[in-house]
């Protein structure tokens, strides 16, 4: 019996792979994810000039254009451009995974609550999630912003405030489906507690659907920040946020075009792999996901 | 059977913005912080803040204060912005054309470009277009709007100089009637001016529309294979039924159902991204008033940009809804 159920989750794994390699983009998704997060983590290693990562000034050799010395050129007090960038990537990829380990966390028991007990329950918090999903999530953001010191801690709080309906939403409907199930039923029958069925019989057979959101949701919450970051209401200077980095280069435009170019091309390629990783994610567990 | 589900959601949509409301004002007046004192800054004297907070009315209790508020909003007021020390309400109808106008040309652009471009790809699976969309879809998702808006701004701007960098015209707007300048113009027949604020246009609304059209090419994308491989579509081939025919009038019909879910929540993801757009292109619109209220601490200002949008948002997804069901009888009977 262990046997058939065995092979039989081989073949489901060897068929996912099979599935997972028609897709190469996402591998090219992973890759440019793996590179994103050792770049963070050796940031202090691999920038070149690691103190421009915060307030340095070196006023004799400002606003030069890309070089051998300065790939990315230096800004307005002469620090280095691609030091600030790849120090910007610990800043982004901390804020997608703190505003999703928020959302999900709050997020996901509410949509189970919601979902699996039902009546008074889940209309108090549908209701809620409602109310949430009626303002456009950037909007919303700005409006916790306005109320908050002007940094990235709390830019991060804003987006997680807007976030965490969307999981709600997910694991609530995937409940649904889930609770009339046989394997449900049967845990009930043999007593276990209604907890133990929330979290341990239906919360682990959403985990696909989870796993694509999230990585999808990496990538428009690094958005979301760096939007933040652009109109100030994020992390401040000298912080070298990236959206910050785009802000303060557009004061230069044309002529030190490389100030805000590279900044960008960060943000664009970070949220690239993501999309293309959750992309193929999808595929691979053949799982919908809005 | 439909009006009373009509019915439902109206009331259930009032119930909603009541929620709205209530979540907006808590967030700016139970929240830490001092909006007098932080409107006047930390040179101002305590009796300077006591007269603002008297003035404002923040030296009432909370219920009295919501009170007051909902109040206002019946009669069309939203409180004094603290910055242009006019009715926000006032402030924002000026400037809600603006937005509108952006934000309708860049959803006509996303589905105008993205319903072809996905029954496109669905009908050349596969092959070279489906795979060029496919890529532009994935870089049209991922740019964030501020840098491609600047990008835009440099290369048509600054280097071909074919149009302008910000603002919304050049010379004198067309006489006010709609407020949409396009319009506006077309019915006063300014047509330097229509030239004019066309050109102003095209970059914003263009900067703004990317990521919905890549979105919409991809869901018709997907909804037209969901048809092709239907019975009847492939009954309407053997029976030779022309294939623009089959294509769209049948098929096209049907896929665009849930294509038009991905349009309400599109609208939202505009709106927001307006915000960010129009401090781009320095677009003298509702969104970057918003932006301008947020960093000035104008707390009005920012209630009432949020709940405007919050009740623009709820009407247009309520449109949807109903065009759903209009455009499916299976839902429309359901109800």
């Amino acid at each position: 019996m262990e046997k058939v159920s065995r092979r039989r989750q081989k073949g489901n794994l060897a068929r996912a792979f099979h599935r997972f390699k028609k897709n190469p983009l996402s591998f090219v998704g992973l890759s440019i994810i793996l590179i994103m997060v050792l770049v963070a983590i050796l940031a202090p290693f691999i920038a070149p000039y690691p103190r421009d990562s915060a307030g340095a000034v070196h006023f004799k050799q400002m606003f030069q254009p890309p070089s051998w010395k300065h790939p990315f050129g230096t800004d307005e007090v002469g620090r280095d451009v691609l030091s600030r960038v790849i120090f910007g990537s610990r800043i982004s990829l901390m804020l997608g995974v703190v505003v999703l380990s928020v959302a999900v966390g709050v997020g996901v028991p509410l949509g189970l609550f919601a979902g699996y007990f039902g009546g008074r329950v889940e209309s108090v918090i549908m209701r809620i999630t409602d109310i949430f999903l009626a303002i456009p999530p950037l909007v919303l953001a700005l409006a916790v912003t306005a109320v908050l010191e002007r940094n990235l801690y709390n830019s991060m709080f804003a987006i997680a405030f807007t976030w965490w309906p969307w999981y709600t939403r997910l694991a609530y409907g995937e409940t649904l489906s889930k609770k009339e199930e046989d394997f449900v039923e049967v845990s009930e029958s043999l007593g276990a507690s209604r907890l133990y069925i929330v979290f341990r019989e239906i919360l682990p057979n959403m985990t696909s659907s989870l796993l694509v959101k999230i990585t999808l949701d990496m990538g428009y919450a690094i958005l979301v920040g760096a939007a933040l970051g652009f109109l100030g209401l994020g992390a401040q200077p000298p912080t070298p946020e990236w959206g910050t980095l785009v802000s303060l280069g557009r004061i230069h435009l044309p002529k030190m075009w490389w100030l805000s170019t590279f900044a960008g091309l960060a943000i664009f390629t970070t949220v690239l792999g993501f999309n293309l990783l959750g992309d193929g994610l999808r595929d691979f567990f053949d799982v919908e996901v809005e | 059977m439909r009006g009373t589900y009509l019915l439902y959601r109206l009331i259930y949509m009032v119930l909603v913005l009541l929620g709205v409301s209530l979540l907006i004002f808590f967030l700016a007046r139970v929240v830490p912080g001092d909006p007098a004192r932080l409107a006047l800054g930390p040179e101002a004297t305590q009796e300077q803040v006591a007269s603002l907070r008297h003035k404002l009315g923040l030296d009432r209790p909370l219920y009295a204060q919501y009170y007051v508020f909902i109040r206002g909003l019946f009669k069309g007021e939203l409180g004094m912005s603290l910055i242009t020390k006019r009715d926000v309400f006032k402030d924002l109808i000026q400037r809600l054309p603006a937005t509108l106008e952006l934000v309708v040309t860049a959803m006509l652009i996303a589905i105008i470009g993205g319903i072809p471009l996905g029954v496109l790809s669905a009908l050349h699976k596969d092959r070279t277009i489906d795979q060029i969309s496919r890529v532009f879809a994935f870089a049209g998702v991922s740019f964030p709007r501020f840098w491609i808006g600047i990008m835009f701004q440099i290369a048509f701007a600054y280097i071909l100089g074919l149009l302008p960098i910000t603002g919304r015209i050049s010379g004198d707007p067309p006489t006010h009637i709609t407020g949409l300048y396009l319009l506006d113009s077309l019915i006063t027949r300014d047509f330097p001016a229509f030239v004019d604020s066309f050109k102003h246009l095209v970059l914003p609304a263009l900067t703004l529309s990317l990521s919905p059209l890549a979105q919409i090419t991809r869901i018709t994308r997907a909804n037209m294979i969901e048809q092709l491989r239907k019975d009847y579509s492939i009954v309407m081939r053997t029976i030779g039924m022309p294939e623009a025919v089959n294509i769209y009038k049948y098929m096209l019909k049907n896929a665009f159902t849930s294509t038009l879910t991905v349009i309400g929540l599109l609208t939202g993801w505009m709106i927001g991204n307006a915000f960010v757009v129009e401090q781009v292109f320095s677009w003298p619109g509702m969104a970057r008033y918003g932006v301008n209220s947020v960093l000035r601490n104008d707390f009005n200002a920012v209630v009432g940009v949020t709940l405007v949008i919050g009740v623009g948002y709820v009407v247009i997804n309520l449109i949807v809804d109903l065009l759903y069901g209009y455009l499916d009888p299976r839902i429309r009977l359901k109800r």
